[in-house]
């Protein structure tokens, strides 16, 4: 399996305050590489410095063998990094399909074209489409995203990462706040999603890490304490000590 | 320039920082805690300089003693003004606060213009104040810039010792980071807010009422100060108290030095130098990166 | 855009153009004034309303539109073909400057930033030499196009009716455009704009520089029709009422910018006159702020939220 995203030695210092030190792990085309921690372990920093919203202190990141370390957020998304938020960033005030094609209208900037519609721009209505029925979302794409259900807004959230066709998902936390049947829905996405993206995905719910995460990275205090098969990650005895050990796994 | 004129002109850059500082302290925790932006601290500024103007002849000999009656006026007045208009500005955002603090200042304006009209008035400095001292052999600085300054440190000081040994520079500190968490602690966040913007009015108030002998009382002082301590703001950092100092101070010599060797064009001093902090530190000196 | 919205602004171009004529010349500056004062809130639209960006200094691009109009008439005069590309020109360049310099901050700074910045195009005109002063400078000869000249009050009021509908024609273009998509998406959500791969600021940057354009083009107008210019147009209590009409009239849409601007002056017209007021027209300031508080606490939405309150079918 190719290696579409790779990160080397990350390591992101505030002030003294080491966040996340000397992270190394790779993401592969049909994977899903799920990054647990404690809260304060540096997941959020981690995958704040893969996108592009803060920059490391050190170390290398590479997209399908291309350093884009320096890149910015927009760069490395029109190059094919999508991100989800853990705390919902839609647009609310526009319709679920709106939402995808003006996620999608990134890969079609034309700005000074201003005598052509975005409504009827063709490319962007086709990958709005298309990410709208990938996320299960097709039939809903007429209704103000406003006024979907918790779970809905979270797959939009996601649907959007899809329609700007990256080849690597960043997903922070897609199951906060979800029940049962809408963890359930998700869950089936991403395994659909696995065989044609590389997949990270930082979670607090571990029965959906083990049951969907291809490889798992444990980091305590900014520091990888572990990394490699769900199996092996539950019965490495650091992991346990430091943080599933009260969970009596 | 010679060493006498070179300490002169450090002498008023510094006087004029320390005064700017007292207004843009309000501006900024009122700002920093409340987290409104208001249009109408130049405002207060100007009514301390009218309330000098006003007072003045009432206590005759007594300087300081005007001073405390106008903070206290100014406190109580700040005092009400929240507890009538500003409390009803938390929860809109800063457009309708913007338009909202305008509008006040078109009320204070005419109603300033209605009670004691619109002539440039100068305010005497007191007798036991009067005169300068010689500084070398050539030049002499007014005894009453002296105090003017002196007056700011002690305030200053003060300023510190309330935020960061008191109960009440405590709460304030905690309500700037963290609103909800410091009701949840039972602390009345309403009376604290009060307190806050009555000190801010107060603080203003007596900068205008120092302010008022040196550079004399007019309609439209309010409003030049307001911009330059927006500026301050900007260069210090929104919420920083340190921060409006050094740039309080910063901008004093900027602008004091600009005048003397860039005449015309002084008035823009200030502005270079805050488009160069926003090309280096957007967030101010001493603010947070956002 | 319902198809209401776009045949009334249509409507009332042409029977301005019809009625142009008829009017009275003290009704027809009237008109004129308004105009331009549409033309200069519809360029602050665009910033506030579609781009959600608060900017409290647009008079400056305001003042340097009509000052640069008539600096560069000289004692001759000038082409209209020359002077207005150059007044948005220069009203654009500083647009760009100060942008590219505000543009680094947010919100709150944002708002303070944008004032600072005009306040020093103020000083510049007001207290150097290239200004002329606080008393400004005379236009001794108005613009000319060929046959038409900016003298005649007629061809004064159709170049502003032609400047005003080509602003509003050209801001619902931007509205539907993928530009205008891309604006709107940054004003309710600009994180999600970066992460999807939008450049932000150059996006923001346009729109600035854009409306800073705009408003250069009103300057224009207003330096044609007053023959005159003074600093006081790039003052901060300018860029004070600008914001003021658009929040009056409704922001979010275009018309609302018109409206705003209809309703701010017919506003300050009414308080300052004796005739409707009486005694309290001295004291128009207390009233006018009065007015704006009470305006702003109680209806946020301006006239056309009003206009939706009070009529069961929402126009859009």
């Amino acid at each position: 399996m190719s290696v579409l995203l790779s990160v080397d030695t990350l390591t992101r210092r505030f002030g003294g305050l080491v966040a996340v030190s000397g992270v190394t792990l790779d993401l592969r085309l049909g994977e899903v590489h799920a990054v647990i921690g404690t809260n304060g372990a540096g997941k959020s920093t981690l995958i704040n410095m893969l996108s592009g919203e803060i920059e490391a202190s050190e170390g290398r990141i590479a997209l399908d063998g291309q350093e884009i370390t320096k890149r910015s957020q927009a760069v490395r998304a029109r190059s094919g990094v999508g991100r989800s938020y853990q705390r919902t960033t839609i647009f609310p005030e526009f319709t679920v399909h709106e939402n995808c094609r003006l996620a999608a209208q990134a890969a079609t900037q034309r700005p000074w074209a201003i005598w052509q519609s975005s409504r009827a721009c063709s490319a962007s209505n086709a990958a709005a489409t298309e990410a709208l029925e990938a996320a299960g979302l097709a039939d809903v794409a007429g209704r103000i995203a406003g006024t979907m259900s918790h779970g809905a807004k979270r797959q939009l959230e996601v649907a959007m990462c899809l329609a700007t066709r990256p080849r690597v998902l960043l997903l922070d936390e897609p199951l906060a706040g979800m029940g049962a049947e809408e963890t359930d829905r998700m869950l089936t996405l991403l395994e659909k999603l696995k065989a044609t993206h590389a997949i990270l995905l930082v979670e607090h719910d571990m029965d959906a890490v083990f049951r969907i995460a291809d490889r798992i990275t444990v980091m305590v205090n900014g520091a990888v304490i572990a990394s490699g098969d769900p199996a092996s990650i539950r019965q490495n005895a650091e992991v346990r000590t430091a943080y599933l050990g009260e969970e009596g796994h | 320039m010679d060493f006498g004129t070179f300490l002169v002109q450090c002498l008023n850059s510094v006087q004029y920082g320390l005064l700017l500082f007292l207004v843009a302290s309000g501006l900024t925790l009122i700002f920093g805690i409340m987290g409104v932006i208001n249009l109408a601290h130049g405002s207060f500024y100007m009514i301390g300089a009218y309330m000098a103007f006003a007072l003045s002849p009432l206590f005759g000999n007594s300087f300081i003693v005007m001073l405390l009656a106008g903070v206290v006026l100014a406190a109580v007045f700040g005092y009400l003004l929240e507890w009538a208009f500003f409390s009803y500005l938390y929860q809109r955002d800063h457009l309708q606060q913007v338009l909202m603090t305008y509008g006040l200042i078109l009320v204070f304006e005419e109603l300033r213009s209605i009670l004691v009209g619109n002539d440039v008035h100068g305010v005497k400095v007191p007798p036991w104040l009067d005169g300068s001292f010689a500084l070398g052999d050539l030049m002499s600085y007014p005894w009453y810039r002296l105090f003017a300054s002196a007056a700011c440190i002690l305030l200053a000081l003060g300023l510190y010792w309330v935020v960061n040994r008191t109960r009440l520079g405590m709460m304030i500190r905690a309500g700037a980071s963290n609103r909800d968490m410091v009701r949840g602690l039972g602390i009345d966040i309403r009376r604290l807010y009060r307190i806050v913007f009555a000190a801010g009015v107060a603080l203003a108030a007596l900068a205008g009422m120092i302010a008022a002998p040196m550079s004399s009382v007019y309609p439209n002082m309010g409003a030049s100060v307001l911009i330059i301590c927006f500026v301050v703001v900007v260069i210090g950092g929104i919420g920083s108290i340190t921060g409006a100092l050094v740039a309080s101070l910063l901008v004093g010599f900027v602008d004091t030095f600009g005048k003397v060797f860039f005449a015309e064009v002084a008035g823009m001093g200030v502005y270079v130098l805050m488009a160069i902090i926003l090309i280096w530190r957007p967030e101010g000196l001493m603010g947070r990166k956002t | 855009m319902n198809r209401l919205s776009s045949i009334v602004p249509g409507a009332i171009a042409l029977a301005l153009a019809v009625l142009a004529p008829l009017l009275s010349p003290y009704l027809s500056d009237f008109v004129v004034k308004i105009m331009i004062l549409s033309i200069f809130a519809l360029s602050l639209e665009l910033l506030v309303g579609m781009t959600g960006l608060v900017s409290l200094g647009h008079a400056a691009f305001y003042g340097i539109g009509a000052y640069a109009t008539v600096l560069f008439s000289g004692k001759e005069g000038g082409s209209i073909a020359t002077l207005l590309p150059l007044a948005m020109g220069c009203a654009a360049g500083y647009a760009l400057v100060v942008g590219a310099l505000s543009l680094r901050t947010r919100g709150v700074y944002f708002i303070m930033v944008t004032l600072a910045f005009a306040q020093m195009a103020y000083f510049v005109f007001h207290d150097t030499a290239l200004g002329g002063g606080s008393d400004g400078i005379y236009l001794y000869v108005r613009p000319v196009l060929g046959a038409l000249d900016m003298e005649n009050r007629l061809v004064t009021f159709y170049v502003a009716l032609a400047a005003l509908v080509f602003t509003y024609a050209l801001l619902v273009l931007i509205g539907r455009s993928r530009f205008g998509a891309a604006l709107a998406g940054i004003r309710v959500n600009e994180q999600r704009m970066r992460a999807t791969g939008f450049p932000v600021y150059a996006y923001k940057l346009a729109a600035f520089v854009l409306a800073g354009a705009l408003a250069g083009l009103a300057g224009f107008l207003v330096a044609a029709r007053d023959g005159v210019v003074n600093p006081e147009l790039l003052a901060w209590h300018n860029s004070g009422e600008v914001l003021l009409m658009i929040i009056l009239g409704g922001l979010g849409h275009l018309r609302g910018a018109v409206i705003g601007a209809v309703a701010f002056t017919l506003l300050k017209e009414v308080l300052g006159t004796h005739a409707f007021v009486g005694p309290l027209a001295d004291h128009w300031q207390l009233t006018l702020g009065l007015c704006i508080i009470a305006f702003v606490a109680l209806l946020p939405k301006g006239l056309i939220g009003l206009a939706s309150r009070l009529s069961p079918k929402a126009s859009s």
